[in-house]
């Protein structure tokens, strides 16, 4: 009756009952968390080049720059069913040629276990701020948001934007120094 | 063994019949659940396996991702999207990294794995600078780790696979409920 084949097949499917119902449970005392959290952004230095885009057709896009600075303090978000926060610096504004531009210029991986302060003084871009066009130069509206991805265990994806923007105006004059 | 073929033995005709037909009725529930399942989540694919470590330490091989594509929902940065590329028949999972939306709702992304030094154009076919909607299969919504190794040590041992298949066709025949 109790061979070693029934055994071994009662034992494996009790295994992976258990298991699912450890990551389901994992998956709903976390489901309706609000992973929302103040953070503070300033910008130090802007300024606007006009250069070309060898990156894509070579033409000459305004390629924006900034120098910010950076904090928020992450660490409530983490609970046992967060892996990993990804979190990414968005610049978002309008153009006469797209009603909606967006472009991360920096973004972090915090794991679970890492230091989730953040507190980031003169900070560079860590991506080209590149326009879809010339739409940056005397740009009075664009707007740093810090956004973070979520990711659990197992369990959904929430993608959240913090509360604490910044406002800036790029310089009416293209910079042709170096810096 | 012998026990295991007893319940085959006693069953007459229309007993082995109805044996085959609850188990045609489990795979074509498992297609109706897949399709439904495409149907709710507007995605051609709702659920896939992430191949590649471009996604880690978010995603690794192995992990189930399920994903949605509402026509209303609009893409937005840092999401996590799940593409095509002409010329290429694995889909990628990636992230988001610029987007531009025209005034007539036509939007064009660029994408970048975690993982990955440099943006996604290198990946896209040649000549191909953005990413439109319709190279869009769908957007990662949930994540379930680990499950979808099953149907990687499947896809590079074929012999696993034939013999999970005969095994499961074997147990539904012969075991009566």
């Amino acid at each position: 009756m109790h061979s070693a084949f029934t055994r071994s097949h009662a034992l494996a499917a009790y295994t992976v009952s258990v298991l699912a119902g450890l990551t389901f449970a994992c998956f709903v005392t976390t489901a309706f968390r609000d992973y929302n959290a103040d953070t503070t952004i300033n910008t130090v230095t802007v300024l606007v080049r006009n250069v070309p885009d060898y990156s894509a057709l070579r033409e000459k896009n305004d390629m924006g720059f900034m120098i910010f600075d950076l904090k928020a303090d992450l660490r409530p978000l983490f609970n046992w069913n967060v892996k990993q926060l990804f979190i990414y610096l968005t610049a978002e504004y309008e153009t006469p040629n797209n009603k909606l531009n967006q472009v991360v210029i920096w973004d972090k991986i915090i794991q679970r276990g890492e230091n989730a302060l953040l507190d980031h003084k003169n900070i560079r871009p860590k991506y080209y701020f590149w326009d879809d066009g010339n739409g940056l130069r005397g740009n009075k509206n664009v707007t740093l948001t810090l956004s973070w991805n979520v990711i659990p265990n197992a369990g959904h994806l929430p993608n959240v934007v913090s509360t604490g923007s910044h406002q800036f105006s790029f310089p009416d004059e293209y910079t042709t120094t170096k810096m | 063994m012998d026990s295991l073929f007893d319940d085959l033995k006693r069953m007459n005709k229309r007993q082995f019949l109805y044996q085959v037909l609850s188990f045609g009725m489990i795979v074509s529930s498992a297609l109706m659940i897949w399709k439904g399942l495409m149907v709710v989540t507007g995605s051609e694919s709702p659920i896939v396996v992430v191949l590649s470590g471009s996604m880690e330490p978010a995603f690794h091989r192995g992990d189930l991702l399920f994903l949605t594509n509402f026509e209303q929902d609009p893409i937005r940065v840092g999401e996590i999207v799940v593409f095509k590329v002409e010329g290429r028949d694995i889909p990628i999972v990636h992230r988001v990294l610029k987007l531009h939306e025209r005034d007539n709702g036509t939007v064009k992304f660029l994408t970048k794995g975690d993982n990955n030094s440099v943006d996604d154009r290198g990946l896209y076919a040649p000549g191909q600078l953005w990413l439109t909607k319709k190279d869009i299969v769908g957007r990662a919504r949930g994540l379930l780790p680990y499950v979808g190794m099953v149907t990687i040590y499947m896809n590079e041992y074929p012999k696993v696979k034939y013999m999970l298949l005969a095994g499961l066709a074997g147990y539904v025949l012969i075991h009566r409920e």
